[in-house]
Formats: C-alpha cells, structure tokens, sequence
C-alpha cells in the first residue's frame, strides 16, 4: 500500500511530464524510444541499436518469424516473444521475412535471436515505464 | 550469411549483456559493470558448458 510520503516521494523523481503508458507503448513500439522520450539519448540509443540489430541478425541467418498460432505451446510463446520487437514484428510479416522452413542449426539461432530481441524489448519498455513513474531512481 | 557458432555466443552475448546493463542498474558505473559480468558469465558458462559436453562425450 502507497502511503502519501511514498507517492511524494515518487513524484519528486518523476523526470517527465509524458503519462508512463505512452513511454511503456513506444518503447515497445520502438526499441529505445521510451528513453529517448526520458531524455536519456545514449542509453534509448544503445538499446536501440542492440535490440535492432539482434533481430536483423536473426533474419539475416534465416530465422523463423512466427505467425499468430494455436498449434503446440512453444509456437504460441515464440509468437509472442517475437511481438515484444513491436513495429519490427509487423515490418517482418508485412515484407514476409522469416518464413523459410528453418533446416540447420545457424538457421534456429537466428529464431532465438528474434525471440530475445522480442523480450529484451519488453525488458526495455518495461524499465522506461519505472523510470517516468519515479520507481527506478535514474 | 554464415557465423560461426562461437560468432553467434559473442553477438548474443554482447547485446543481451548491452540491454541487461542499462536495465537491471540505476548508475551508469554500475551498468558497465553489470554488462561487463553478464558478458563474461554468458561466454564463460557457455565455454564451460562445452567442455562439460566434451568430456562427456569422450
């Protein structure tokens, strides 16, 4: 439970006057941009370039993107674990990239490197949202 | 494009380690520190894991 003192606290650390939601929804939208919406340029920038760059290594070694499902779990996990990439995701699938059948082992890192870019930018939006909220200090 | 599986632990390695920094540390000194260890746990405890499977193997 919040007590007054605390929710002071918390609003003496907010660094935005943007609501949270909108940080939490363009960091997912776009790797970084809710640090960038903070104001805090190198590490949106940072964030932004790995997590691109994760999921373009994952298309380049020909890695599965997954389409909406309700075949086996794992299928339904890595959808969604590809989703957390945002707009990235949607770029995928309107160009059609990541639809080869997956036959060798560089082929399925590059399916785990899509995925974990789709969770590091969870990660990424979920920290940007603590942040303009005045959870997470700086 | 080809990438060799140790390619692919370094690559991996480094971004994660990049997004774990900035997120899971409030100080930048810290996040460089905290990259830096997820960094050198994610390759080491791959290496190691390798061996691990080597000598089973063998």
């Amino acid at each position: 439970m919040t007590t007054n003192v605390q929710a002071q606290a918390r609003a003496a650390q907010k660094t935005t006057t943007l609501p949270p939601a909108l940080i939490l929804i363009a960091g997912w939208l776009i790797p970084g941009a809710g640090h960038l919406l903070l104001k805090k340029w190198i590490r949106g920038a940072l964030l932004f370039v790995s997590i691109v760059a994760m999921f373009g290594i994952g298309l380049v070694l020909k890695g599965k993107v997954y389409a909406p499902n309700t075949a086996e779990l794992l299928d339904m996990l890595n959808f969604v674990g590809d989703l957390g990439t945002g707009l990235l995701y949607f770029i995928a699938r309107a160009f059609d990239l990541g639809q080869a059948a997956v036959q060798i082992a560089i082929a399925d890192y590059g399916t785990k490197f899509i995925v974990v870019a789709g969770l590091l930018n969870i990660i990424a939006a979920v920290d940007a949202h603590s942040l303009a909220t005045g959870r997470k200090a700086s | 494009m080809t990438i060799s599986h140790f390619g692919a632990v370094l690559l991996f390695s480094l971004f994660t380690s990049v997004v774990f920094g900035i997120t899971m540390r409030s100080e930048p000194k810290m996040m460089i520190r905290f990259g830096a260890f997820c960094f050198a746990l994610f390759v080491g405890g791959t290496i190691a894991a390798s061996w691990l499977m080597w000598l089973i193997k063998h």
